[in-house]
């Protein structure tokens, strides 16, 4: 979140589409219900079911899965065309002023570029015409034809109101309350935020869906605001802490990146990833990452780490191509991979195409699985007819199960969405013989040296180069790891409080930077626990730390213009007075300069502004396009036949085959958590197990009808990957919707289903879902792909 | 039992008055359940269990969220869930179903067991499942179906509103669980306020129908409800207009007095009989008595 949750209770109009914050995040979605009563604030929801969030909205909008980017864009044309734009803050705050190169284009569903053999861009004409200094050029009237304004609104003429119905689905009345709901927002006194999870990443074109929303705010001047902003809801109480640690295949912590093979050198790596600004007096903030890197190496190395070694650089993977866990899985199925070893995920059950990765798993030599609970994936081998057919003896598989604590049973620091770091304490010892984590890795590591020293072995260096200096190498505390996480001085071993103390020059270290400040000499600021709210407005200070540097609103320049004055007197964070900054928030801008020089307030972008033209970030190019899912219930898109699907997806060998058409698997399917469950580990909570014993499928009335199902009977439900058996639940929640001339049903099956714990035996519904995923991330498209149903006799 | 705060007790002849020194201090309370801010997330039903030590068998699916299928022994707070169109426009509506609390509570009144079921100068009603004999009178008076008999001690269950958190000064653990404030605890007072306020909202927000439920014929309810539509709270799953069930008034407030009237002008004319007639004599009862049939005979006999 570039807010946090407490800042809801400041939105005038809250948007949930791309998530189900009531279902999924029940606390959180508690300031909406705050800012609905006290702030009287309006709740739209957009999602294919009506759903928890959906019983509280004041307006529901049906839409078709895998849709929301026409949506948007229909939603960026009807504020263009309307005037319901912040034209102050588009003009100082973006880049739609700034002149694309001339041979950008778009025609016919592909942009410029595009290497039909190789399924990619050539992003090369992706990008502003610059002047001889580098800089972009720009034309402040918004005039030039080139102007990202003027393509932008060329690009978008094509999604009116009667186009993007017709692809979505979605009923005009519903779609224009919808419209008219968020354009109100783009007045100076009015704030829209827009709360999302994962059923905007969960597409084959996930991060367009998310920038296409992002587009709005900045529209609408919404972005830096209280009240506003861009918001992922994080599924699991740490998942912005693990993907801040380098979750991702190709990152590192902090949002460093992994090399590829195209930077041998450090040098290289670093002049790669270090952007030149784009226009004069620039913040640039990214200039800074060769002293966060090699602050990042430092950390890794210790004293092994040195100017002559590129500190370490060469001890780091170098990769050809994204090996993320779809693809490891893809290369477990073709027998290239030896092991395994899986912490953190259920993989058999969560991963999609689930028959595909009992395969894959049974290739392996041996499979390590840190779990608190006895997962189906440590127990892929064991035939469990009808849930896990196998032929256990054909299995060669050797898995090795190592108990883990669960979060309670030890101390450490938790990041929420709205990037606070929460420090917490043990609640109870582990059971038997689970180890922590750090423990269990560790003892992996130590094992590995000792066998190294004692039997040689492949490039020993990193592994006996690692920095292990703890006061108990076998099992690190949360302390020492958060302390190194923050950073220190090199030579002192000071703790340094703000990540502007890293230097390249190796005497700093710092394992996630973007941490710095999280436990400095002054102590462990996460455990902070004073809610004093002395604005009124939600931001606390002295309430844990939030990354970066205790900022609470990212980008809160933008909540002034560009003279320092709060657009909205209420609403104000910062603001420039008697010749220096004020306010109620660490200022997320170099508060040493006057509003002028700082009214650059993305200053993570080398142009400080916000991008409707995305440049080259993205693989399917710079501005959002609606592509159909790879598994399009009307097989064709209506506004380029020639072009259905994103253009750039990553096919593994085979892949084709394991996609369905709309004449054999006719019904759109979409999957979703429910909130008495997290995932499967719940299904082993005897609470949350009668709360919700049983998996079952949502369809409407009138499929239901047409098929001869009725409420609560058996169904099996097909994909061209596989079947399960379901119960039905018929309700009136899903409607039919019409979709280019055609009446389109979908499916929803909730994701709990396990067959090894406290809950009914059930499917996991990744028996049905497609590994084809987003081409930048890889996330799979486990929210819209196709199936068939019909009624089953058990 | 030594809260001194108890102004109800089932089976007690109203002639023992109830401990009142203490209850003019003590305020009514009451749970403010608004149906138009619950998300159906079930925290307070898993609260309940979770505080209560309740666990209902792991069920199955049987068509709804709703889970388990029923209250019961093991499920003192359940969430309902209804599909409803109004207008044209879907409703998703959730109740918090639990013990109303009810100011003239039909469990106590049907109870035939002397103090199993009590109510507490605050307002709330509860079970001593210690002096319970299992008779389901109370379940069978209660109008909102929610006691239940237990099939393995054979004694009567339901929602205590947490009468040992507040106690001690805590808020049932329901409201102290719910994600979204659709929960409130205070006094009866302040929750009337609250929900005043409320309902005026949501009439401004465009829910004409909007209103609170605290049914008359039960004197009146410890959980207050704001439906979106109060003139059909069917479609919530809670009566329309709760009473006491006739046959339950009809035996505690006439065929019960009644019988200790009756009771006491049986006595009453016993004694006067005694001391205007003197006892009574019995023929049978005297020497030398013969029965008729004897008599007649001997006197047949005689003629002949």
């Amino acid at each position: 979140m570039t807010n946090h949750w407490i800042d809801i209770k400041n939105s005038n109009v809250v948007i949930i589409m791309g998530g189900n914050a009531a279902e999924a995040h029940p606390v959180g979605f508690g300031w909406v219900t705050e800012a609905m009563q006290h702030n009287n604030a309006k709740l739209i929801v957009v999602d294919p079911r009506f759903n928890r969030s959906a019983s509280l909205a004041d307006h529901y909008a049906p839409i078709r899965s895998g849709t929301d980017i026409a949506f948007l864009l229909g939603v960026i044309r009807y504020l263009i065309s309307t005037n319901q734009v912040n034209f102050d803050y588009v003009k100082a705050y973006t880049n739609a002023s700034y002149l694309v190169r001339d041979d950008f284009d778009f025609h016919d569903g592909l942009f410029s570029g595009f290497d039909e053999a190789k399924g990619e861009y050539n992003k090369e004409s992706w990008f502003y015409q610059l002047d001889e200094d580098g800089y972009a050029k720009v034309d402040e009237t918004l005039e030039h034809p080139r102007c990202v304004w003027n393509l932008l609104k060329q690009h978008v003429e094509r999604y009116d109101f009667a186009t993007v119905t017709n692809i979505t689905g979605t009923p005009i009345a519903d779609y224009q309350v919808v419209c008219d709901a968020i354009a109100s927002t783009h007045t100076k006194d009015r704030v829209a935020t827009f709360m999302y999870a994962l059923g905007w990443t969960h597409h084959s074109k996930g991060a367009q869906n998310i920038r296409s929303m992002a587009m709005i705010q900045l529209l609408l001047g919404n972005i830096g605001q209280l009240g506003g902003g861009v918001n992922a809801l994080r599924g699991h109480a740490n998942v912005q802490g693990s993907t801040d640690m380098g979750l991702l295949a190709q990152s590192l912590p902090g949002y460093l990146k992994l090399p590829n093979d195209k930077e041998p050198t450090l040098a290289a790596h670093l002049a790669a990833n270090t952007p030149k600004p784009l226009r004069p007096g620039q913040t640039n903030y990214w200039q800074n990452y060769p002293k966060f890197y090699v602050s990042l190496l430092k950390a890794f190395w210790g004293e092994h780490a040195t100017p002559e070694n590129e500190f370490g650089y060469q001890w780091l993977p170098k990769w050809d191509q994204m090996y993320d866990f779809g693809k490891h899985l893809d290369m477990m199925y073709r027998g290239k991979v030896n092991g395994c070893i899986v912490q953190g995920v259920n993989a058999i059950n969560s991963m999609p195409n689930r028959n595909k990765n009992i395969k894959a798993l049974s290739n392996l030599k041996y499979l390590v699985v840190l779990d608190n609970l006895s997962s189906e994936t440590a127990t892929f081998w064991q035939n469990e007819p009808g849930f896990n057919e196998v032929d256990t003896a054909s299995i060669q598989t050797e898995v090795f199960r190592l108990p883990a604590t669960v979060f309670a049973e030890e101390e450490g620091s938790i990041v929420n969405s709205g990037r606070w770091m929460q420090w917490h304490y043990k609640g109870a010892n582990p059971p038997g013989e689970a180890m922590s984590d750090s423990e269990i890795v560790s003892g992996l590591l130590l094992e590995l040296r000792r066998l190294y020293r004692e039997e040689g072995g492949k490039l020993p260096e990193p592994i006996e180069a690692i920095n292990w200096n703890y006061t108990d190498p076998h099992n690190p505390s949360s302390i020492e790891l958060t302390k190194e996480l923050n950073g220190y001085d090199v030579a002192t071993k000071r703790q340094i409080s703000s990540f502007a103390e890293l230097k390249a020059d190796g005497s700093t270290a710092s394992a996630c930077w973007i941490y710095a400040g999280s436990w400095t000499e002054a102590g462990n600021q996460m455990a902070r626990r004073d809610n004093h709210d002395p604005s009124g407005k939600g931001i606390t200070p002295g309430w844990a730390f939030a990354w970066p540097l205790n900022r609470r609103v990212l980008y809160n320049r933008a909540s002034c213009d560009v003279n320092g004055k709060p657009w909205d007197e209420h609403r104000k964070i910062v603001e420039w007075k008697d010749g220096k900054w004020e306010g109620i928030d660490v200022p997320d801008f170099n508060a040493k300069l006057n509003p002028q020089e700082s009214a650059h307030p993305f200053i993570m972008q080398a142009e400080g502004v916000g991008r409707f033209f995305a440049l080259k970030l993205l693989k399917e190019g710079p501005f959002p396009e609606h592509y159909e899912p790879v598994e399009s219930p009307i097989g064709t898109n209506p506004l380029h036949p020639n072009v259905v699907h994103s253009p750039v997806l990553r096919w593994f060998e085979g892949v084709k085959d394991t996609i369905g058409t709309k004449e054999e698997y006719p019904y759109a399917c979409t999957t979703y958590s429910l909130t008495e469950h997290f995932n499967f580990w719940t299904t082993h909570c005897r609470l949350a197990a009668i709360a919700m014993p049983e998996t079952f499928v949502e369809m409407n009335e009138q499929l239901a009808a047409e098929k001869g199902i009725k409420n609560g009977d058996w169904v099996k439900v097909s994909s061209k990957r596989g079947h399960i058996l379901t119960k039905a639940l018929v309700t009136k929640r899903m409607r039919p919707l019409q979709v280019n001339g055609q009446t389109v049903h979908t499916l929803g099956i909730p994701r709990h289903g396990s067959h090894n714990a406290l809950t009914r035996k059930a499917y996991s519904c990744n028996v049905l879902t497609t590994e084809m995923g987003d081409a930048n991330t890889g996330v799979p498209e486990y929210k819209a792909f196709l199936v068939n149903v019909e009624k089953a006799e058990v | 039992m030594a809260t001194q705060d108890i102004i109800q007790r089932s089976g007690t002849s109203q002639a023992t008055p109830p401990a009142q020194a203490r209850v003019g201090g003590v305020k009514q309370i009451a749970k403010l359940f608004d149906a138009t801010k619950c998300n159906g997330c079930k925290a307070c039903q898993v609260a309940c269990s979770e505080w209560n030590d309740l666990r209902e068998e792991v069920g199955s699916f049987q068509g709804t969220y709703q889970n388990p299928a029923s209250l019961s022994p093991e499920c003192w707070t359940l969430m309902k869930y209804n599909e409803i169109e109004d207008q044209g426009k879907l409703r998703w509506q959730f109740t918090h179903s639990a013990c109303m609390h009810c100011a003239d509570p039909a469990c106590l009144k049907a109870c035939s067991t002397s103090g199993a079921i009590v109510q507490h100068a605050n307002g709330t009603v509860d079970f001593d499942s210690d002096k319970c004999i299992g008779c389901g009178y109370c379940a069978s008076a209660c109008p909102f179906d929610i006691p239940k008999i237990s099939a393995v001690d054979n004694k009567a269950y339901k929602c205590t509103m947490c009468s040992d958190r507040l106690a001690v000064g805590l808020e049932p653990s329901c409201v102290k669980s719910c994600t979204t404030g659709a929960l409130r605890f205070g006094t009866r007072e302040d929750m009337l306020f609250s929900a005043e306020k409320r309902v005026n909202e949501l009439k401004e927000r465009g829910f004409a129908k909007a209103g609170l439920y605290n049914p008359e014929g039960v004197g009146g309810t410890g959980m207050l409800m704001i439906l979106h539509d109060v003139t059909q709270p069917e479609t919530y799953e809670m009566p329309k207009d709760p009473q006491i069930p006739l046959s339950v008034t009809l035996w505690q407030d006439w065929v019960k007095p009644l019988g200790t009237v009756g009771l006491l002008a049986t006595a009453a004319v016993a004694c006067l009989h005694k001391i205007t007639v003197g006892r009574n004599i019995v023929e049978e009862d005297q020497p030398g008595y013969q029965p008729p049939e004897d008599k007649a005979q001997a006197e047949e006999e005689a003629k002949k």
